[in-house]
């Protein structure tokens, strides 16, 4: 059996690879629920309609932002509001790995040939804006006081004080989209990353605390990501079904 | 236990046979143990098929990075993949890394990477304190003790798409450089501002974060999380927030001071060659 030739495979090209498991499962995943996602979301955003149910509101309507009075014909509150979120996700460090691999297939796998070969800019020109991520961050924690305050909000149906349905969906909503946020790397950055010298640096050893508290909840960002992204569509799917009446809210106590 | 009971399954190994000039795949059948590794395998190839075949291995304990290839399509040290790992019956493809060039078999040129090594400048300390000593806490210099775990086998400079698709080796640093940075530009000591050079000579902007090199990386070193991503922060802060740009105008940095960029080497060698050319 010694010194049989076998052909010369080609190893370089879009998907060419001598990877013998099924790489292209992860991107083909990422890219079918990002883009369902982006669908939805488009749809909701110009529906213009059943986006709150008595004190529940949209995560994609919040805040609530009056838009009729504007004068311009197809804007609707949400298209005001999700270019907040929709960037801080765009420029995410952990989304950039998901879309490059399954959009851009730059590359689609590790050690899987990716597409424009020798025309790659990275992030230094058309995709320079990702070095801005740190602002979409700044405004994805504006929107979490908007989103806490709706949960507040939900907390008083009809005036009274009771957990519903809804109630658990906003909570669960505010707690993973808050998880995500917290657990974002210009965040870990921002609160003490940026440090050389924790020991001499003014409030150092706190900052140093904090640095660890985001580090260990930033090793789960990925999953924070995915986890919140479904419940924000979650989110929003219930509150429509129940204006929609396709459905009724479920009294907790 | 006998050599032929210990070498009772067999398993076929398909390795890239060539040199720069081409070369192609040849089939090699060894026998199999328990505990066996891939590099176990090609030394058996060596010992009874194909003496000639060239493999670079030292320390077979994944502590050298000498080993480093391609195994079924992903960056492996050879010394560290148990021939368990694959499944019986199919054979075991061997190839050189893709992204250097290579010399013979499965021993590629990695000078390159010793190239990007001079280009960075040194670690400069701070003066000493006045009693003669330098002061630093543990919490400070934790984070970047994770990178001196790096071997150097390079699998993170293959398996970087950067390098290996789209071959800018002249702009790009790579990973393994991109964590030496990092080390050096968290260290509370260091003097040196290397983040000008990392934003333009060293490319950090061509990572786009698809973490590769983490996943490869055979010490388990978090190289996109722990490093890159603080340096893309770092040179934000510098160059793209103006904000923080602002704030060092108006209050520079005072333990931190440029150092001119040396050279690169092999565009100063292209230069000089051109230039004599020219004369001649």
């Amino acid at each position: 059996m010694a010194n049989k030739a076998v052909h010369l495979p080609v190893l370089s090209g879009p998907g060419q690879t001598l990877r013998k498991d099924a790489w292209w499962v992860g991107p083909a995943v990422t890219f079918t629920i990002l883009t369902s996602f982006i669908v939805y979301a488009t749809f909701r955003a110009f529906e213009n309609a059943h986006f709150s149910y008595g004190e529940y509101l949209s995560p994609f309507y919040s805040p609530l932002v009056e838009t009729k009075t504007m004068g311009i014909p197809f804007l609707t509150p949400a298209m005001l509001i999700l270019p907040f979120p929709a960037g801080f996700r765009f420029t995410c460090y952990y989304y950039r790995k998901a879309y490059y691999r399954s959009f851009a297939m730059s590359p689609p796998a590790c050690a899987v040939g990716g597409i424009r070969q020798g025309q790659y800019n990275g992030e230094r020109k058309l995709m320079i804006f990702q070095n801005l991520h740190r602002f979409a961050l700044y405004a994805a924690l504006l929107f979490l006081v908007f989103l806490w305050h709706d949960f507040y909000k939900g907390l008083w149906f009809g005036g009274h004080l009771g957990v519903r349905g809804g109630t658990v969906m906003l909570f669960l909503n505010c707690t993973f989209l808050s998880l995500y946020t917290f657990s974002c790397h210009s965040f870990r950055h921002l609160v003490g990353g940026g440090l050389d010298s924790y020991s001499t640096a003014p409030l150092g050893q706190l900052r140093h605390k904090v640095w660890s508290w985001v580090s260990r909840i930033n090793i789960n960002h990925m999953a924070f990501a995915w986890i919140s992204l479904f419940g924000v569509a979650l989110t929003d799917l219930y509150i429509r079904a129940l204006s929609t009446g396709a459905i009724t809210d479920i009294r907790l106590f | 236990m006998s050599d032929e009971a210990k070498k009772s399954d067999k398993a076929t190994l398909r390795i890239w046979r060539g040199n720069a000039e081409g070369g192609e795949f040849k089939e090699y059948e060894v026998g199999t143990y328990p505990g066996m590794v891939v590099l176990d395998a090609i030394h058996d190839v060596q010992a009874e098929h194909a003496p000639d075949l060239a493999v670079r291995w030292n320390c077979k304990a994944g502590r050298c990075g000498s080993c480093s290839a391609e195994i079924n399509g992903k960056p492996r040290l050879l010394c560290m993949t148990r021939m368990s790992h694959f499944e019986p019956g199919q054979p075991i493809t061997v190839t050189p890394m893709k992204t250097f060039p290579i010399v013979k078999d499965l021993v590629t040129d990695v000078s390159h990477n010793f190239r990007v090594a001079k280009r960075i400048p040194p670690f400069k300390p701070r003066p000493r304190d006045a009693d003669g000593h330098w002061r630093m806490q543990q919490i400070d210099i934790d984070r970047i003790q994770e990178f001196r775990k790096c071997i150097e086998c390079f699998l993170c400079q293959d398996v970087c798409h950067v390098l290996r698709d789209h071959d800018k080796h002249d702009s790009f640093a790579g990973p393994r450089f991109m964590i030496h940075l990092a080390t050096l530009d968290m260290h509370p000591l260091d003097t040196v501002d290397r983040r000008p050079m990392m934003k333009e000579e060293l490319g950090i902007g061509y990572c786009n974060i698809t973490r590769c090199c983490t996943e490869v990386c055979p010490e388990h070193i978090t190289i996109t999380d722990n490093g890159i991503i603080p340096l893309k922060e770092r040179v934000a802060d510098d160059f793209f927030d103006p904000v923080r740009w602002l704030m060092r105008k108006i209050s520079p940095p005072a333990n931190k001071k440029s150092l001119p960029v040396l050279p690169d080497p092999i565009k100063a060698t292209t230069k000089t060659k051109k230039k004599q050319d020219a004369e001649a």
